[in-house]
């Protein structure tokens, strides 16, 4: 793909209308990337400037918001931290084995009719937006079955956001493999699930944990779910079961109201800071994921 | 991204490798191979499909019957457990339909004005209105707006990573766009209501002078939560998956036909212009609805930046002005879904969300797979 450009060529055998002509598009693609650059840096930059004093401020990491207004500083993001890993953990417990075996079905028994549907069906869950995920959710456990707003819900339509992620690259990994691994198993007359789950999977493995990190990531950052399943608690709240709970979008969409407030800046430095470690926590996991996947094409 | 890229980039070559030794063996299967993009092994569904372990077996004279009994349960199992997890995704999407469909039924049964034209929205009291042509407008003005600032710097960027950036550069340019997508949709939100969308008074002014004689470009409200910010913060937020898909299929471009164009004098311009961009143009326009999709449901930036005009306000199509959205709605009424009426209004108005994403996501692959087809 990097042969190299005979521009020269051209440019001396019709003119210089060819040649401008390149030039114009060679700049204009470098300029797409730059367009791009500018509001990734900015934005960066906003969330880290104005988020850092926070984070380093003691106790941040280790403490809630109980009893802390937005007339108060101080406090912490631990409530947070809490409920936003419980039910990403949750959600991720559920999802990786439905997406594990929806990726292996689609991939090694693929063609038939009923793979074509999910195939599909997993494209139109991918693009479903998280509201709708979570008014699905809130129609079936709270309006029908009459239950209280609490944690594992936000799990549950969290779920729907994250096994599509999954099974994408679970797909793209096991197509990775070769088939002449397939092959040889088969020809030592191993049948074929157990090719699958001791040869084919083993070898993607590194590529799925990339999926599943990914798809964490996606998750973990999720907010609409949040509004509509769970309310935000300021207090350490473990239980996923009852009650309302701290998450990091949720605590970032509390300090919103009092934004405008001239007098006390607290919620403001309290936002940009709770932005600023979900921004952290997510850059991790994605940055986690894609040392791992580098491992496996080693392994590859 | 930028290693399973590499990777198929590795496999690519090695397609192209075996395509060169024994190419004439198979040659429907693997010219049609890649138009499809099936992937970097099309062999295998072909030779997966009719189960490869029965194959051997019968194919190695063991009695059709003697041999399959013990071989057969593990696979039986592991098969309906695979299909059932397939099945499992599909009754969950009919379930979303179905769920939404029974609770927003009576609600909108209950409405004392017509759904799909009014523009009143008051659910609060004894009695429903609701109409959702004013959510209708914003959600798809605000996401038409951000595809249409999208799709030509994704298309850029991918050239850029795929065509013209030298190897080095290309994977670190892959990973800031990546990196865009890792960004939560709530620091989106705040980022652009707080910093972003005050910044745009300029070239909001600046529009509304020189085409202000265009619905669609009459300044209406000073507060910088308008549909125009909104719209380009979307942009922002789905550059990402496009781009993403645009490399993928750009990558894939049969290197035959680039070096044809090379052979023939192309300028690399022209060699993206005759190979790449023809070749790429189903999965960019796949990439497209796929962004759009995206952009009609977001819902925590969108809601942060919208500012909601008062009750009542005339109806404005102007990008310079503020509005709500299905998703925004929604969200904005969460705290207060207490009974079922009135939240049913709500479900309402996320069923039409759903079937609005169901159909751009639907037509996206359709657009794909019609396109494979010709090609």
């Amino acid at each position: 793909m990097t042969a190299a450009a005979p521009t020269t060529l051209a440019g001396s055998s019709k003119g210089g209308v060819r040649a401008f002509k390149n030039t114009l598009a060679t700049v204009l693609v470098t300029a797409a990337f730059g367009i791009a650059l500018i509001p990734l840096v900015w934005l960066l930059w906003t969330v880290l400037s104005k988020g850092l004093k926070t984070i380093t401020q003691s106790g941040w990491w280790t403490s809630s918001q109980r009893n802390i207004t937005y007339r108060k500083p101080g406090g912490g993001v631990w409530h947070a931290i809490l409920g936003t890993a419980e039910q990403v953990l949750l959600c991720t417990l559920i999802s990786v084995p439905i997406a594990l075996l929806v990726g292996i079905y689609l991939i090694e028994y693929g063609g038939g009719r009923l793979a074509k549907l999910t195939s599909f069906m997993v494209d139109i869950l991918t693009g479903i937006p998280s509201i709708v995920a979570a008014l699905f959710i809130y129609a079936v456990f709270i309006t029908t079955f009459h239950g209280q707003r609490a944690g594992i819900y936000v799990s549950l339509a969290l779920v729907m956001l994250m096994v599509p992620v999954i099974v994408r690259t679970t797909e793209e990994m096991l197509k990775l493999v070769p088939n002449e691994l397939r092959e040889a198993s088969y020809a030592l007359g191993v049948p074929k699930w157990k090719t699958i789950v001791k040869i084919v999977v083993p070898t993607a493995f590194s590529g799925i944990v990339t999926g599943i990190m990914l798809g964490i990531a996606r998750v973990a950052g999720e907010t609409a779910p949040l509004l509509i399943l769970v309310g935000y608690s300021p207090d350490t709240n473990s239980n996923l079961l009852s009650g309302f709970q701290g998450s990091l979008p949720g605590m970032i969409y509390a300090q919103v109201p009092q934004l405008g407030n001239i007098r006390y800046h607290y919620a403001a430095d309290r936002m940009w800071g709770s932005a600023l470690t979900l921004i952290i926590i997510v850059m991790a996991l994605n940055l986690v994921a894609r040392l791992v996947a580098r491992r496996s094409k080693v392994s590859n | 991204m930028t290693d399973q890229e590499s990777r198929d980039r590795e496999h690519a070559r090695a397609r192209a490798e075996r395509e060169a030794t024994h190419g004439s063996d198979t040659p429907d299967d693997y010219a049609n191979a890649d138009p499809n993009g099936v992937g970097p092994i099309p062999s295998s569904s072909a030779l997966t499909t009719p189960d490869p372990a029965d194959a051997t077996i019968s194919g190695s004279g063991v009695g059709a019957f003697g041999g399959r009994g013990k071989v057969r349960i593990g696979d039986k199992v592991f098969r309906y457990l695979t299909a059932g997890a397939g099945m499992f995704v599909c009754i969950l999407i009919t379930l979303v339909a179905v769920f939404l469909l029974a609770k927003a039924i009576p609600s909108i049964a209950n409405d004392k004005v017509n759904f799909f034209t009014s523009r009143t929205w008051l659910v609060s009291g004894s009695t429903l209105q609701f109409g959702i042509v004013d959510l209708l407008w914003t959600t798809v003005l605000s996401s038409v707006f951000a595809m249409l600032l999208a799709v030509p710097v994704a298309i850029g960027i991918a050239l850029f990573i795929t065509q013209y950036a030298p190897r080095q550069l290309a994977r670190p340019v892959a990973f800031v766009v990546d990196l865009l997508a890792a960004i939560p949709s709530i620091v989106y939100g705040v980022f652009g209501i707080t910093v972003f969308a005050p910044k745009l008074h300029g070239i909001i002014d600046f529009l509304n002078r020189y085409l202000g004689w265009i619905p669609l470009f009459k300044k209406q409200i000073s507060d910088p939560g308008t549909v125009f910010a909104g719209g380009i913060i979307l942009a922002i937020m789905i550059l990402p998956i496009i781009t993403a898909i645009a490399r993928e299929v750009f990558e894939r471009t049969p290197r035959e036909n680039v070096e044809a164009a090379w052979a023939l004098g192309a300028t690399r311009w022209e060699m993206v212009r005759l190979s790449v961009l023809p070749y790429g143009k189903p999965g960019v326009i796949s990439g497209a609805m796929l962004g759009l999709g995206r952009a009609l449901g977001e819902t925590i930036a969108i809601t942060l930046i919208l500012v909601a005009p008062p009750s009542g306000a005339p109806f404005s199509p102007s990008l310079f002005y503020g509005g709500e959205t299905f998703a925004s709605k929604i969200a904005n009424a969460a705290a207060e879904f207490n009974n079922p009426t009135q939240t049913g209004a709500y479900i309402a108005a996320g069923l039409v969300l759903f079937v609005l994403t169901f159909a751009v996501n639907a037509a996206a692959r359709i657009v794909v797979n019609r396109r494979r087809e010709f090609s």
